[in-house]
């Protein structure tokens, strides 16, 4: 395993600069860094980010890409701002265009979609979970593969939905990717299903059958993770199709 | 060092000094996991020691394992998504205690979970009690989504290390990369040297 690396590439840290700032919510930023020599990455991998104080004190976090892998020397994040963040208090409110900002990555070989995977795809979100499925997303997108995609996308309410322009351009084009939004607390008016969690019902009517044996990436907080992969297994989707990046207090990792 | 964030100060803690590099204490952040929590009945449950040919050399069923002699520790465990949590409490049977007279010159195991994980660490890890197969948390019986019905614990190393749902080791002659070691992070994982990704040192 000496000098074994992820891609064949050496995990270090590069200065990026910020290009760009979007507002997606009110309460979370994409950031978009331009890195020279970045490496490039795969759908569903992560960076570290290093922030460092003037007397050399540092806080690093992983945040999962936003964009597609063949998005040349621009890697985005998307941050949700954690009320007692320390990191994402000032991703997402104090930096500014022209920062120098560093990543290190991308990590992760596990959570990630290849544009050679042409079998059925189902992506379920919870919250700011949504991220890394974006990325692939856009990466079926910008290779123009025709995989399956269905998303499941769970949102507190449509106020709360990341990249929901680029969501909706993606409905009703050929080959379109099958968008079902669940919110938990508030729905638009007119809204068929009232506030609720995924349950089984959700998944029963919307996410691709157990017959087609997708490939199912689940992302968000763990509690959400958990339920939404037991759903998974209850319906018959073999466990090990389903891949599971978690978040949250109780998120040790494996 | 490389840049200065302009304006970032973070927030310290006079506990940070017990913290190992690049770590903070944790209320919840990102993390990685593979896949589904398993649900194992204990009347399935069994734990093994197994040699490098897979011969079985232990076998443990909940009964038997629950009969041997137990050990509290307080330990603090390290992810390596950053976050460290202090003074966790957990009750669980030492290696030394399973691994005791197993006859073997091996100087690595391959901790198998339940679900099909896999974490590699060298034998002497798990002796002379730094590691334990836990199966209470916090006074309360491990719940499934923190690895229960039991764990690997070894606290001195990153957290993955600590395999969820463990099910049995594995001897070998030699080390071999488990499930994140092959996915590009560290063949050791020590928190101390932040030894996070495969060309960390």
């Amino acid at each position: 395993m000496a000098g074994a690396t992820i891609l064949g590439r050496q995990i270090i840290w590069r200065v990026g600069t910020v290009v760009d700032l979007h507002d997606e919510t009110a309460t979370a930023r994409t950031l978009t860094v331009e890195v020279p020599d970045w490496p490039g990455h795969l759908a569903g991998q992560h960076v570290d980010v290093r922030l460092t104080a003037a007397d050399g004190y540092s806080a690093v976090r992983s945040y999962s890409i936003a964009s597609a892998p063949n998005s040349g020397a621009h890697v985005q994040i998307t941050v949700e701002r954690l009320p007692d963040g320390e990191v994402s208090p000032y991703l997402t409110q104090q930096v500014t265009v022209g920062d120098g900002l560093e990543l290190r990555g991308p990590i992760g070989g596990w959570f990630v979609w290849r544009s050679q995977q042409t079998e059925p795809i189902q992506l379920i979100a919870g919250g700011s979970g949504i991220v890394p499925l974006m990325a692939m997303i856009r990466a079926r997108v910008s290779v123009g593969s025709a995989a399956p995609f269905n998303l499941l996308y769970s949102a507190r309410d449509p106020r709360a939905v990341f990249y929901s322009d680029e969501l909706h351009s993606l409905l009703g084009r050929r080959d379109s990717i099958v968008v079902t939004y669940a919110y938990t607390r508030a729905v638009p008016k007119n809204w068929a299903r009232p506030p609720a969690r995924i349950d089984a019902t959700l998944i029963a009517d919307t996410v691709w059958p157990a017959n087609l044996s997708p490939t199912c990436y689940v992302c968000g907080p763990t509690s959400f993770v958990d339920a939404v992969a037991d759903l998974l297994t209850a319906v018959g989707i073999e466990r090990d199709r389903i891949r599971t990046e978690r978040f949250g207090p109780t998120g040790d990792r494996i | 060092m490389g840049v200065i964030s302009r304006g970032f100060s973070g927030r310290r803690s006079a506990e940070s000094t017990n913290l190992p590099p690049g770590q903070y204490l944790t209320t919840g952040f990102p993390v990685l996991s593979a896949g589904p929590t398993p649900h194992i009945p204990l009347d399935r449950w069994e734990f093994t020691i197994r040699d490098e040919n897979n011969a079985l050399l232990r076998r443990w069923d909940w009964k038997s394992f629950r009969e041997l002699p137990t050990e509290t520790a307080t330990v603090d465990l390290h992810c390596v998504t950053q976050w460290s949590k202090l003074g966790t409490s957990w009750e669980g049977v030492s290696l030394n205690t399973l691994l005791a007279d197993v006859p073997t010159d091996a100087s690595y195991v391959m901790a198998h979970s339940y679900g099909d994980y896999t974490a590699n660490l060298p034998l002497d890890d798990l002796k002379d009690k730094k590691a334990w197969i836990a199966f209470r948390f916090d006074g309360k019986d491990l719940e499934p989504e923190h690895g229960g019905p039991a764990r690997l614990l070894v606290p001195h190393l990153y957290l993955w290390k600590s395999a969820k749902w463990v099910r049995g080791l594995q001897l070998m002659a030699q080390d071999k990369p488990g499930f994140w070691e092959g996915l590009g992070y560290h063949i050791y994982g020590d928190p101390w040297r932040e030894q996070r990704y495969s060309d960390d040192k």
